[in-house]
Protein backbone atom coordinates (compact mmCIF):
# COMPACT_ATOMS: atom_id res chain seq x y z
CA UNK A 1 0.00 0.00 0.00
CA UNK A 2 2.80 2.30 0.61
CA UNK A 3 4.71 1.81 -2.58
CA UNK A 4 1.51 2.41 -4.30
CA UNK A 5 0.92 5.65 -2.74
CA UNK A 6 4.22 6.56 -3.57
CA UNK A 7 4.18 5.63 -6.79
CA UNK A 8 0.85 7.70 -7.14
CA UNK A 9 2.64 10.83 -5.39
CA UNK A 10 5.01 10.47 -8.31
CA UNK A 11 2.67 10.57 -10.74
CA UNK A 12 1.04 13.51 -9.66
CA UNK A 13 4.42 15.43 -9.95
CA UNK A 14 5.12 13.75 -13.42
CA UNK A 15 1.39 15.05 -14.63
CA UNK A 16 2.56 18.38 -13.46
CA UNK A 17 0.24 20.63 -11.05
CA UNK A 18 0.31 23.33 -13.27
CA UNK A 19 -1.96 22.04 -15.70
CA UNK A 20 -4.56 20.92 -13.31
CA UNK A 21 -7.49 23.00 -12.24
CA UNK A 22 -7.99 24.35 -8.70
CA UNK A 23 -10.69 21.63 -8.84
CA UNK A 24 -9.21 18.72 -9.37
CA UNK A 25 -6.22 19.80 -6.81
CA UNK A 26 -8.59 19.69 -4.24
CA UNK A 27 -9.57 16.17 -5.54
CA UNK A 28 -6.00 15.20 -4.64
CA UNK A 29 -5.65 17.23 -1.57
CA UNK A 30 -8.82 15.36 -0.26
CA UNK A 31 -7.97 11.79 -1.31
CA UNK A 32 -4.49 12.33 0.24
CA UNK A 33 -2.72 12.22 -2.65
CA UNK A 34 -0.53 15.34 -2.27
CA UNK A 35 -0.15 17.05 1.13
CA UNK A 36 -1.56 20.61 1.33
CA UNK A 37 2.92 21.20 2.22
CA UNK A 38 3.44 19.79 -0.84
CA UNK A 39 1.46 21.69 -2.30
CA UNK A 40 2.66 25.22 -1.00
CA UNK A 41 6.09 24.22 -1.51
CA UNK A 42 5.14 23.71 -5.09
CA UNK A 43 3.62 27.19 -5.48
CA UNK A 44 6.50 28.63 -3.80
CA UNK A 45 9.27 27.14 -6.13
CA UNK A 46 6.92 28.57 -9.30
CA UNK A 47 6.88 32.28 -7.57
CA UNK A 48 10.58 32.30 -6.74
CA UNK A 49 11.64 31.61 -10.71
CA UNK A 50 8.94 34.15 -11.72
CA UNK A 51 10.67 37.27 -10.81
CA UNK A 52 10.67 38.50 -14.38
CA UNK A 53 6.55 38.78 -14.07
CA UNK A 54 6.56 41.06 -11.37
CA UNK A 55 3.05 39.44 -10.29
CA UNK A 56 3.98 39.59 -7.01
CA UNK A 57 4.15 42.94 -4.39
CA UNK A 58 4.82 40.77 -0.99
CA UNK A 59 5.24 37.38 -0.03
CA UNK A 60 4.95 34.74 3.05
CA UNK A 61 6.53 32.03 2.50
CA UNK A 62 7.45 30.98 6.06
CA UNK A 63 3.79 31.87 7.18
CA UNK A 64 2.58 29.51 4.34
CA UNK A 65 4.85 26.90 5.36
CA UNK A 66 3.85 27.19 8.55
CA UNK A 67 -0.32 27.16 8.03
CA UNK A 68 0.46 24.50 5.24
CA UNK A 69 1.81 21.95 7.70
CA UNK A 70 -0.64 23.00 10.56
CA UNK A 71 -3.60 22.30 7.69
CA UNK A 72 -1.95 18.79 7.27
CA UNK A 73 -2.09 18.00 11.21
CA UNK A 74 -5.88 18.24 10.96
CA UNK A 75 -7.65 15.34 11.36
CA UNK A 76 -10.96 16.25 9.28
CA UNK A 77 -11.74 19.85 7.26
CA UNK A 78 -14.78 19.92 5.43
CA UNK A 79 -13.93 23.43 3.71
CA UNK A 80 -14.37 24.50 0.51
CA UNK A 81 -10.43 25.41 -0.45
CA UNK A 82 -8.73 22.62 1.84
CA UNK A 83 -5.60 23.64 2.64
CA UNK A 84 -5.05 25.40 -0.89
CA UNK A 85 -2.17 28.41 -0.68
CA UNK A 86 -3.40 31.43 -2.71
CA UNK A 87 -2.29 34.51 -3.40
CA UNK A 88 -4.62 37.62 -3.72
CA UNK A 89 -4.73 40.99 -5.16
CA UNK A 90 -2.95 43.37 -3.09
CA UNK A 91 -5.65 45.58 -2.29
CA UNK A 92 -7.33 43.03 0.36
CA UNK A 93 -6.45 43.85 3.39
CA UNK A 94 -4.45 40.93 5.25
CA UNK A 95 -4.02 41.00 8.87
CA UNK A 96 0.27 41.69 9.82
CA UNK A 97 0.51 41.52 5.85
CA UNK A 98 1.93 44.38 4.27
CA UNK A 99 -0.99 46.07 2.13
CA UNK A 100 -0.35 48.57 -0.87
CA UNK A 101 -2.90 48.74 -3.29
CA UNK A 102 0.30 49.40 -5.24
CA UNK A 103 0.66 52.68 -4.33
CA UNK A 104 3.63 54.78 -2.88
CA UNK A 105 1.48 56.38 0.13
CA UNK A 106 0.86 52.70 1.53
CA UNK A 107 4.12 51.42 0.86
CA UNK A 108 4.90 50.53 4.25
CA UNK A 109 0.73 50.09 5.86
CA UNK A 110 0.46 46.43 7.89
CA UNK A 111 -2.96 46.49 8.52
CA UNK A 112 -4.29 45.49 12.03
CA UNK A 113 -7.66 43.93 10.34
CA UNK A 114 -8.40 41.21 7.84
CA UNK A 115 -11.27 42.19 4.77
CA UNK A 116 -13.82 40.25 4.71
CA UNK A 117 -13.79 38.89 1.51
CA UNK A 118 -10.51 36.98 2.40
CA UNK A 119 -11.23 36.42 5.91
CA UNK A 120 -14.18 33.92 4.22
CA UNK A 121 -11.82 32.00 2.17
CA UNK A 122 -9.00 31.21 5.00
CA UNK A 123 -12.29 30.09 7.27
CA UNK A 124 -13.24 27.43 4.13
CA UNK A 125 -9.24 26.43 5.02
CA UNK A 126 -6.89 28.62 2.19
CA UNK A 127 -3.98 29.48 2.59
CA UNK A 128 -1.90 32.63 1.81
CA UNK A 129 1.26 32.99 -0.44
CA UNK A 130 1.27 36.14 -0.62
CA UNK A 131 0.07 40.01 -2.13
CA UNK A 132 -0.57 40.51 -6.06
CA UNK A 133 0.99 43.58 -8.26
CA UNK A 134 -2.39 45.74 -9.14
CA UNK A 135 -2.39 49.49 -10.62
CA UNK A 136 -2.02 51.86 -7.89
CA UNK A 137 -5.50 52.22 -6.34
CA UNK A 138 -6.90 49.81 -9.26
CA UNK A 139 -6.66 53.16 -11.43
CA UNK A 140 -5.42 51.11 -14.78
CA UNK A 141 -6.31 48.79 -17.42
CA UNK A 142 -3.08 47.41 -18.02
CA UNK A 143 -0.86 47.24 -14.53
CA UNK A 144 1.01 49.86 -15.57
CA UNK A 145 0.37 52.59 -13.33
CA UNK A 146 1.70 50.33 -9.62
CA UNK A 147 4.70 52.11 -8.38
CA UNK A 148 6.09 48.75 -7.43
CA UNK A 149 6.54 48.34 -11.67
CA UNK A 150 4.17 46.64 -14.59
CA UNK A 151 3.50 43.21 -14.70
CA UNK A 152 4.29 41.37 -17.83
CA UNK A 153 1.72 38.90 -19.31
CA UNK A 154 3.14 35.29 -19.36
CA UNK A 155 1.82 34.83 -22.89
CA UNK A 156 4.48 37.08 -24.22
CA UNK A 157 7.38 39.16 -22.53
CA UNK A 158 6.68 43.48 -23.30
CA UNK A 159 2.69 42.45 -23.49
CA UNK A 160 0.74 43.98 -20.72
CA UNK A 161 -1.64 41.72 -18.39
CA UNK A 162 -4.09 43.98 -18.42
CA UNK A 163 -5.54 45.67 -15.66
CA UNK A 164 -6.33 46.61 -12.82
CA UNK A 165 -6.07 42.80 -11.81
CA UNK A 166 -2.99 42.09 -13.43
CA UNK A 167 -0.50 40.39 -11.20
CA UNK A 168 -3.73 38.39 -10.31
CA UNK A 169 -4.16 37.51 -14.01
CA UNK A 170 -0.60 36.99 -14.29
CA UNK A 171 -0.15 34.95 -11.49
CA UNK A 172 -2.98 32.70 -12.36
CA UNK A 173 -1.78 32.12 -15.91
CA UNK A 174 1.37 31.66 -15.41
CA UNK A 175 0.28 28.71 -12.35
CA UNK A 176 1.64 30.91 -9.66
CA UNK A 177 -1.43 30.62 -7.21
CA UNK A 178 -4.38 27.79 -8.26
CA UNK A 179 -6.79 30.22 -8.08
CA UNK A 180 -7.08 34.02 -7.01
CA UNK A 181 -9.65 37.23 -6.54
CA UNK A 182 -9.14 40.42 -7.85
CA UNK A 183 -11.42 43.53 -7.94
CA UNK A 184 -13.67 44.81 -10.69
CA UNK A 185 -14.64 48.34 -11.07
CA UNK A 186 -14.95 49.01 -14.83
CA UNK A 187 -13.66 45.59 -15.91
CA UNK A 188 -10.33 45.05 -13.69
CA UNK A 189 -11.19 41.57 -13.35
CA UNK A 190 -12.67 40.74 -16.93
CA UNK A 191 -10.28 42.55 -19.08
CA UNK A 192 -7.22 40.54 -17.61
CA UNK A 193 -9.04 37.57 -17.67
CA UNK A 194 -9.46 37.92 -21.15
CA UNK A 195 -6.11 39.13 -21.97
CA UNK A 196 -4.48 36.07 -20.06
CA UNK A 197 -6.77 33.01 -21.48
CA UNK A 198 -8.22 33.10 -18.17
CA UNK A 199 -12.11 32.47 -16.53
CA UNK A 200 -13.29 36.38 -14.26
CA UNK A 201 -16.39 36.98 -12.88
CA UNK A 202 -17.91 40.44 -11.08
CA UNK A 203 -20.35 39.16 -8.85
CA UNK A 204 -23.82 41.79 -8.62
CA UNK A 205 -22.86 45.04 -6.19
CA UNK A 206 -23.28 43.97 -2.96
CA UNK A 207 -22.47 39.89 -3.21
CA UNK A 208 -19.60 40.20 -2.07
CA UNK A 209 -18.22 42.53 1.38
CA UNK A 210 -16.16 45.44 0.48
CA UNK A 211 -15.28 45.43 3.80
CA UNK A 212 -11.33 45.57 4.50
CA UNK A 213 -10.61 46.24 0.74
CA UNK A 214 -9.18 49.42 -0.51
CA UNK A 215 -12.10 51.89 -1.88
CA UNK A 216 -11.58 52.80 -5.03
CA UNK A 217 -14.96 53.89 -6.83
CA UNK A 218 -17.37 52.58 -4.19
CA UNK A 219 -20.80 52.50 -5.97
CA UNK A 220 -18.97 50.43 -8.45
CA UNK A 221 -16.30 48.13 -6.55
CA UNK A 222 -16.90 44.85 -6.43
CA UNK A 223 -14.58 41.39 -5.25
CA UNK A 224 -14.48 38.38 -7.61
CA UNK A 225 -12.65 35.39 -8.80
CA UNK A 226 -10.56 34.72 -11.22
CA UNK A 227 -9.95 31.20 -12.22
CA UNK A 228 -8.80 28.64 -14.94
CA UNK A 229 -12.18 27.37 -15.70
CA UNK A 230 -16.07 27.78 -15.02
CA UNK A 231 -15.99 24.96 -12.53
CA UNK A 232 -13.08 26.71 -10.17
CA UNK A 233 -14.58 30.18 -11.03
CA UNK A 234 -17.95 28.60 -9.21
CA UNK A 235 -16.26 27.36 -6.23
CA UNK A 236 -14.02 30.40 -5.55
CA UNK A 237 -17.61 32.30 -5.60
CA UNK A 238 -19.30 30.19 -3.33
CA UNK A 239 -16.23 30.64 -0.91
CA UNK A 240 -15.80 35.21 -1.15
CA UNK A 241 -19.44 35.64 -1.18
CA UNK A 242 -21.62 35.98 1.56
CA UNK A 243 -23.65 38.79 3.79
CA UNK A 244 -21.68 40.96 6.07
CA UNK A 245 -23.07 43.38 8.18
CA UNK A 246 -19.92 45.20 8.36
CA UNK A 247 -20.42 46.57 4.51
CA UNK A 248 -24.13 48.39 4.63
CA UNK A 249 -24.31 47.45 1.40
CA UNK A 250 -24.01 43.92 1.23
CA UNK A 251 -27.35 41.84 0.04
CA UNK A 252 -28.35 39.86 2.91
CA UNK A 253 -29.44 36.82 1.39
CA UNK A 254 -29.13 32.98 1.74
CA UNK A 255 -25.66 31.67 0.29
CA UNK A 256 -25.87 29.57 -2.82
CA UNK A 257 -24.20 26.42 -3.92
CA UNK A 258 -22.84 27.73 -7.33
CA UNK A 259 -20.90 24.96 -7.60
CA UNK A 260 -22.54 21.82 -6.81
CA UNK A 261 -25.59 23.47 -8.76
CA UNK A 262 -23.47 23.84 -11.87
CA UNK A 263 -25.08 22.42 -15.08
CA UNK A 264 -24.04 22.43 -18.74
CA UNK A 265 -27.83 21.84 -19.93
CA UNK A 266 -28.51 25.47 -21.26
CA UNK A 267 -31.52 24.13 -23.64
CA UNK A 268 -34.15 27.11 -24.20
CA UNK A 269 -32.29 29.92 -22.54
CA UNK A 270 -32.96 33.10 -23.91
CA UNK A 271 -29.34 34.87 -25.06
CA UNK A 272 -29.64 38.27 -26.61
CA UNK A 273 -26.89 40.20 -28.93
CA UNK A 274 -26.60 43.69 -28.16
CA UNK A 275 -26.44 45.34 -31.21
CA UNK A 276 -24.44 48.76 -29.72
CA UNK A 277 -21.50 46.28 -29.12
CA UNK A 278 -20.52 46.29 -32.73
CA UNK A 279 -18.58 49.49 -32.34
CA UNK A 280 -16.80 50.76 -34.71
CA UNK A 281 -13.45 49.56 -35.87
CA UNK A 282 -13.68 46.77 -34.08
CA UNK A 283 -11.28 44.16 -35.27
CA UNK A 284 -12.51 41.01 -37.53
CA UNK A 285 -10.93 39.03 -35.04
CA UNK A 286 -13.45 40.07 -32.09
CA UNK A 287 -16.49 39.66 -34.09
CA UNK A 288 -15.33 36.58 -35.77
CA UNK A 289 -14.57 35.48 -32.27
CA UNK A 290 -18.42 36.58 -31.38
CA UNK A 291 -20.20 35.01 -33.94
CA UNK A 292 -18.28 31.91 -32.83
CA UNK A 293 -19.85 32.29 -29.70
CA UNK A 294 -23.24 32.99 -30.36
CA UNK A 295 -23.24 29.61 -32.98
CA UNK A 296 -22.02 27.66 -30.00
CA UNK A 297 -24.86 28.75 -28.06
CA UNK A 298 -27.29 27.95 -31.01
CA UNK A 299 -25.85 24.31 -31.03
CA UNK A 300 -26.64 23.95 -27.55
CA UNK A 301 -29.82 24.93 -27.89
CA UNK A 302 -29.92 28.24 -26.89
CA UNK A 303 -32.13 31.09 -28.36
CA UNK A 304 -30.25 33.97 -29.46
CA UNK A 305 -31.89 37.18 -29.99
CA UNK A 306 -31.20 40.47 -31.33
CA UNK A 307 -31.17 43.24 -28.54
CA UNK A 308 -30.34 47.07 -28.16
CA UNK A 309 -28.94 48.82 -25.35
CA UNK A 310 -29.37 52.18 -26.56
CA UNK A 311 -27.35 54.46 -24.37
CA UNK A 312 -24.17 51.93 -24.52
CA UNK A 313 -22.03 54.74 -25.73
CA UNK A 314 -22.65 56.94 -23.11
CA UNK A 315 -21.06 54.06 -20.20
CA UNK A 316 -17.64 55.24 -20.75
CA UNK A 317 -18.57 58.77 -20.18
CA UNK A 318 -20.86 58.71 -17.75
CA UNK A 319 -17.93 55.95 -15.54
CA UNK A 320 -15.25 58.65 -16.33
CA UNK A 321 -17.49 61.30 -13.85
CA UNK A 322 -18.53 59.00 -11.42
CA UNK A 323 -15.60 56.75 -10.86
CA UNK A 324 -13.11 59.91 -10.43
CA UNK A 325 -15.69 61.96 -7.99
CA UNK A 326 -15.72 58.46 -6.22
CA UNK A 327 -12.12 58.12 -6.11
CA UNK A 328 -11.57 61.82 -4.93
CA UNK A 329 -13.87 61.28 -1.73
CA UNK A 330 -12.35 58.19 -1.08
CA UNK A 331 -8.72 58.85 -1.26
CA UNK A 332 -8.92 62.12 0.71
CA UNK A 333 -8.09 60.16 3.42
CA UNK A 334 -4.44 59.62 2.54
CA UNK A 335 -3.49 63.01 4.46
CA UNK A 336 0.08 61.37 5.84
CA UNK A 337 -1.25 61.44 9.07
CA UNK A 338 -3.21 58.12 10.21
CA UNK A 339 -1.72 56.03 8.28
CA UNK A 340 0.52 56.16 5.11
CA UNK A 341 3.27 57.30 3.62
CA UNK A 342 4.15 61.02 4.98
CA UNK A 343 6.59 63.83 3.35
CA UNK A 344 9.36 65.58 5.05
CA UNK A 345 8.40 68.78 2.87
CA UNK A 346 5.98 71.55 3.84
CA UNK A 347 6.11 74.71 6.10
CA UNK A 348 2.69 73.86 8.00
CA UNK A 349 -0.60 71.66 7.84
CA UNK A 350 -1.54 72.50 4.75
CA UNK A 351 1.74 72.27 2.62
CA UNK A 352 2.00 68.70 4.42
CA UNK A 353 -0.72 67.38 3.11
CA UNK A 354 -0.29 68.42 -0.64
CA UNK A 355 3.31 67.15 -0.37
CA UNK A 356 2.17 63.91 0.87
CA UNK A 357 -0.31 63.40 -1.75
CA UNK A 358 2.01 64.92 -4.66
CA UNK A 359 4.77 62.45 -3.73
CA UNK A 360 2.37 59.52 -2.60
CA UNK A 361 0.53 59.66 -5.62
CA UNK A 362 1.18 58.21 -9.36
CA UNK A 363 0.53 60.66 -12.73
CA UNK A 364 -2.84 58.41 -13.01
CA UNK A 365 -4.44 58.69 -9.54
CA UNK A 366 -4.02 62.15 -9.35
CA UNK A 367 -5.67 62.57 -12.76
CA UNK A 368 -8.79 61.05 -11.60
CA UNK A 369 -8.59 62.88 -8.33
CA UNK A 370 -8.23 66.08 -9.78
CA UNK A 371 -11.22 65.24 -12.78
CA UNK A 372 -13.02 64.11 -9.41
CA UNK A 373 -12.48 67.29 -7.62
CA UNK A 374 -13.44 69.42 -10.45
CA UNK A 375 -16.82 67.72 -11.21
CA UNK A 376 -17.96 67.96 -7.50
CA UNK A 377 -16.92 71.41 -7.35
CA UNK A 378 -18.96 74.48 -7.05
CA UNK A 379 -20.53 75.28 -9.95
CA UNK A 380 -19.83 72.43 -11.76
CA UNK A 381 -21.87 69.66 -10.00
CA UNK A 382 -24.41 69.73 -11.84
CA UNK A 383 -23.00 69.72 -15.14
CA UNK A 384 -21.10 66.90 -14.60
CA UNK A 385 -22.07 64.64 -11.56
CA UNK A 386 -25.45 64.86 -11.36
CA UNK A 387 -25.42 64.55 -15.44
CA UNK A 388 -23.70 61.60 -15.14
CA UNK A 389 -25.65 60.13 -12.75
CA UNK A 390 -28.94 60.82 -14.81
CA UNK A 391 -27.27 58.98 -17.46
CA UNK A 392 -26.41 56.09 -15.31
CA UNK A 393 -30.16 55.36 -14.56
CA UNK A 394 -30.62 55.45 -18.38
CA UNK A 395 -28.01 52.82 -18.78
CA UNK A 396 -29.05 50.62 -15.86
CA UNK A 397 -32.82 51.22 -17.59
CA UNK A 398 -31.92 49.41 -21.02
CA UNK A 399 -30.66 46.32 -18.78
CA UNK A 400 -33.75 46.26 -17.08
CA UNK A 401 -35.38 45.87 -20.17
CA UNK A 402 -33.64 43.45 -22.11
CA UNK A 403 -33.85 41.44 -18.85
CA UNK A 404 -37.62 41.10 -19.72
CA UNK A 405 -36.44 39.86 -23.04
CA UNK A 406 -33.46 37.47 -22.47
CA UNK A 407 -32.00 35.39 -19.34
CA UNK A 408 -28.32 36.63 -20.25
CA UNK A 409 -26.35 38.53 -22.59
CA UNK A 410 -23.38 37.60 -24.59
CA UNK A 411 -20.85 40.36 -25.51
CA UNK A 412 -16.95 39.91 -26.39
CA UNK A 413 -14.90 41.16 -23.08
CA UNK A 414 -12.38 43.58 -24.81
CA UNK A 415 -12.02 45.46 -28.34
CA UNK A 416 -8.62 43.69 -28.59
CA UNK A 417 -5.91 41.69 -27.38
CA UNK A 418 -3.18 42.26 -24.98
CA UNK A 419 -1.26 44.99 -26.25
CA UNK A 420 2.17 46.04 -26.03
CA UNK A 421 3.94 47.47 -22.76
CA UNK A 422 4.07 51.31 -22.98
CA UNK A 423 1.79 51.25 -25.78
CA UNK A 424 -1.35 53.58 -24.62
CA UNK A 425 0.46 54.92 -21.30
CA UNK A 426 1.03 58.57 -23.69
CA UNK A 427 -2.77 58.78 -24.10
CA UNK A 428 -5.46 58.09 -20.74
CA UNK A 429 -8.47 57.96 -23.37
CA UNK A 430 -6.86 55.05 -25.66
CA UNK A 431 -5.79 53.51 -22.33
CA UNK A 432 -9.70 53.87 -21.24
CA UNK A 433 -11.60 52.81 -23.99
CA UNK A 434 -10.52 49.29 -23.26
CA UNK A 435 -13.24 49.02 -20.93
CA UNK A 436 -15.87 49.91 -23.65
CA UNK A 437 -17.45 46.26 -23.00
CA UNK A 438 -17.10 45.85 -19.50
CA UNK A 439 -17.83 49.02 -17.75
CA UNK A 440 -21.65 49.42 -18.71
CA UNK A 441 -21.96 46.36 -16.01
CA UNK A 442 -20.22 48.12 -13.48
CA UNK A 443 -22.22 51.44 -13.93
CA UNK A 444 -25.88 48.74 -13.61
CA UNK A 445 -24.22 46.67 -10.36
CA UNK A 446 -25.07 43.63 -12.40
CA UNK A 447 -22.70 40.30 -12.58
CA UNK A 448 -20.74 38.94 -15.85
CA UNK A 449 -18.58 36.75 -16.63
CA UNK A 450 -15.72 36.89 -19.21
CA UNK A 451 -14.43 33.17 -20.51
CA UNK A 452 -11.88 32.54 -22.89
CA UNK A 453 -12.99 31.38 -26.63
CA UNK A 454 -10.40 32.02 -28.90
CA UNK A 455 -7.03 33.86 -30.16
CA UNK A 456 -6.43 36.25 -32.48
CA UNK A 457 -3.30 35.84 -34.95
CA UNK A 458 -0.62 36.84 -32.41
CA UNK A 459 -1.71 33.51 -30.85
CA UNK A 460 -2.99 36.08 -27.64
CA UNK A 461 -6.66 35.09 -25.84
CA UNK A 462 -9.35 36.84 -26.44
CA UNK A 463 -12.64 37.02 -24.39
CA UNK A 464 -16.58 36.95 -24.78
CA UNK A 465 -19.05 37.78 -21.78
CA UNK A 466 -22.01 36.99 -20.38
CA UNK A 467 -24.08 39.11 -18.38
CA UNK A 468 -27.39 38.66 -16.51
CA UNK A 469 -30.05 40.39 -14.49
CA UNK A 470 -28.52 41.09 -10.68
CA UNK A 471 -27.96 37.90 -8.40
CA UNK A 472 -28.46 35.68 -11.40
CA UNK A 473 -24.64 34.57 -11.26
CA UNK A 474 -25.75 31.00 -11.22
CA UNK A 475 -27.37 31.66 -14.75
CA UNK A 476 -24.13 33.22 -16.22
CA UNK A 477 -22.34 30.40 -14.87
CA UNK A 478 -23.97 27.33 -16.51
CA UNK A 479 -23.67 28.96 -19.46
CA UNK A 480 -19.92 29.68 -19.17
CA UNK A 481 -19.36 26.02 -18.60
CA UNK A 482 -22.02 24.54 -21.35
CA UNK A 483 -19.52 26.84 -23.95
CA UNK A 484 -16.81 26.71 -21.80
CA UNK A 485 -16.71 22.53 -23.17
CA UNK A 486 -17.66 23.30 -27.32
CA UNK A 487 -14.83 25.61 -27.16
CA UNK A 488 -12.47 23.80 -25.51
CA UNK A 489 -9.84 26.90 -25.29
CA UNK A 490 -6.10 25.49 -24.48
CA UNK A 491 -3.00 27.22 -23.78
CA UNK A 492 0.08 25.27 -22.74
CA UNK A 493 2.79 28.37 -22.32
CA UNK A 494 6.52 27.07 -22.49
CA UNK A 495 7.64 29.02 -19.24
CA UNK A 496 10.11 31.40 -21.02
CA UNK A 497 10.41 33.41 -17.65
CA UNK A 498 11.63 30.98 -15.67
CA UNK B 1 -11.59 74.58 -23.92
CA UNK B 2 -13.50 73.18 -20.70
CA UNK B 3 -10.77 73.79 -18.02
CA UNK B 4 -7.55 76.30 -18.30
CA UNK B 5 -4.23 76.48 -16.37
CA UNK B 6 -5.53 78.59 -13.36
CA UNK B 7 -8.52 76.14 -12.93
CA UNK B 8 -6.16 73.20 -12.64
CA UNK B 9 -4.34 74.85 -10.24
CA UNK B 10 -7.34 75.87 -8.24
CA UNK B 11 -8.65 72.33 -8.51
CA UNK B 12 -4.86 70.97 -7.42
CA UNK B 13 -5.48 73.17 -4.06
CA UNK B 14 -8.41 71.65 -3.26
CA UNK B 15 -7.42 68.17 -3.91
CA UNK B 16 -4.09 69.08 -1.09
CA UNK B 17 -1.65 67.61 -4.03
CA UNK B 18 0.94 70.25 -4.52
CA UNK B 19 1.42 71.18 -8.58
CA UNK B 20 4.76 71.83 -9.97
CA UNK B 21 4.45 74.50 -12.98
CA UNK B 22 6.40 71.94 -14.94
CA UNK B 23 3.84 69.32 -14.46
CA UNK B 24 0.68 71.43 -15.12
CA UNK B 25 0.75 71.83 -18.72
CA UNK B 26 0.99 68.26 -19.81
CA UNK B 27 -1.61 67.58 -16.83
CA UNK B 28 -3.40 70.05 -18.06
CA UNK B 29 -3.72 68.93 -21.79
CA UNK B 30 -4.94 65.72 -19.86
CA UNK B 31 -7.63 66.78 -18.27
CA UNK B 32 -9.14 68.89 -20.93
CA UNK B 33 -8.95 65.60 -23.54
CA UNK B 34 -10.74 63.67 -20.42
CA UNK B 35 -13.33 66.48 -20.20
CA UNK B 36 -14.03 66.85 -24.09
CA UNK B 37 -14.55 62.82 -23.53
CA UNK B 38 -16.77 62.97 -20.91
CA UNK B 39 -18.72 66.22 -22.18
CA UNK B 40 -20.62 63.53 -25.01
CA UNK B 41 -23.15 63.47 -22.26
CA UNK B 42 -24.66 67.05 -23.23
CA UNK B 43 -25.70 65.77 -26.12
CA UNK B 44 -28.55 63.86 -24.08
CA UNK B 45 -31.56 65.21 -22.87
CA UNK B 46 -31.83 64.37 -19.64
CA UNK B 47 -34.37 67.16 -18.00
CA UNK B 48 -36.71 64.37 -17.38
CA UNK B 49 -34.72 62.17 -15.81
CA UNK B 50 -34.38 61.84 -12.21
CA UNK B 51 -30.68 60.83 -11.21
CA UNK B 52 -29.83 57.27 -9.90
CA UNK B 53 -28.85 57.40 -6.27
CA UNK B 54 -28.23 53.91 -5.56
CA UNK B 55 -27.56 50.47 -7.63
CA UNK B 56 -29.37 48.09 -5.21
CA UNK B 57 -32.77 47.81 -4.25
CA UNK B 58 -32.63 48.15 -0.58
CA UNK B 59 -32.11 50.88 1.82
CA UNK B 60 -29.27 51.50 3.81
CA UNK B 61 -28.80 48.64 6.80
CA UNK B 62 -29.54 50.98 10.50
CA UNK B 63 -27.39 49.65 13.41
CA UNK B 64 -27.74 50.21 17.54
CA UNK B 65 -25.40 52.72 18.41
CA UNK B 66 -23.24 50.96 20.83
CA UNK B 67 -19.21 49.76 20.29
CA UNK B 68 -18.58 46.48 19.01
CA UNK B 69 -14.34 46.54 18.55
CA UNK B 70 -13.26 49.24 21.74
CA UNK B 71 -10.11 49.31 22.99
CA UNK B 72 -8.07 49.27 19.84
CA UNK B 73 -5.76 52.30 19.95
CA UNK B 74 -2.61 50.68 19.89
CA UNK B 75 -4.02 48.81 16.56
CA UNK B 76 -5.11 52.52 15.19
CA UNK B 77 -2.18 54.09 16.16
CA UNK B 78 0.20 51.29 15.11
CA UNK B 79 0.61 52.70 11.16
CA UNK B 80 1.02 56.28 11.93
CA UNK B 81 4.29 57.85 10.60
CA UNK B 82 4.67 59.86 13.62
CA UNK B 83 2.57 59.27 17.16
CA UNK B 84 3.69 60.06 21.03
CA UNK B 85 1.83 57.82 23.29
CA UNK B 86 -1.83 58.56 22.18
CA UNK B 87 -1.72 60.50 19.38
CA UNK B 88 -1.32 61.56 16.14
CA UNK B 89 1.66 64.00 15.51
CA UNK B 90 0.75 67.02 13.10
CA UNK B 91 2.82 69.95 11.96
CA UNK B 92 2.11 72.99 14.22
CA UNK B 93 -1.65 74.28 13.14
CA UNK B 94 -1.50 77.69 15.72
CA UNK B 95 0.60 80.00 16.30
Amino acid sequence: MRTFLLFQRLLIKMNDLNDISLSEIIKLIKSKKISSLELANHFINNIKKAKKLNSFITTCFDQTIKDSKSFDKKQNFDGLLPGIPIAVKDLFCTKNIKTTAGSKILENFVPTYESTVTNNLWKEGAILLGKLNCDEFAMGSSNETSFFGNVVNPLENNFVPGGSSGGSATALAASLTPATIGTDTGGSIRQPASFTGTVGLKPTYGLCSRWGIVAFASSLDQAGPMTKNVEDCALMLEAMSGYDKKDSTSINRKKENYFKNLKKSIKGIKIGIPKEYRVDNMPKEIEQLWKNGIDILKKSGAKIIDISLPHTKYALPTYYIVAPAEASSNLARYDGIKYGYRSKKGNNLIEMYEHTRAEGFGDEVKRRVLIGTYVLSSGYYDAYYLKAQKVRKLIKGDFDNSFKKVDAILTPSTPSSAFKIGEKTNDPISMYLNDIFTVPVNLAGLPAISIPAGKDHKGHPLGLQLISKALEEQKILNIAFAMEKEIDFKQSLNRWWE
Amino acid sequence: MPIDKNQVKKVAKLSRISLDDSKLESLSKDLVSILNFVEQLNKLDTNEIKPLTSIIDKSLDTRDDTVSEGQIKDQILKNSPEKNEDFFIVPKVVD
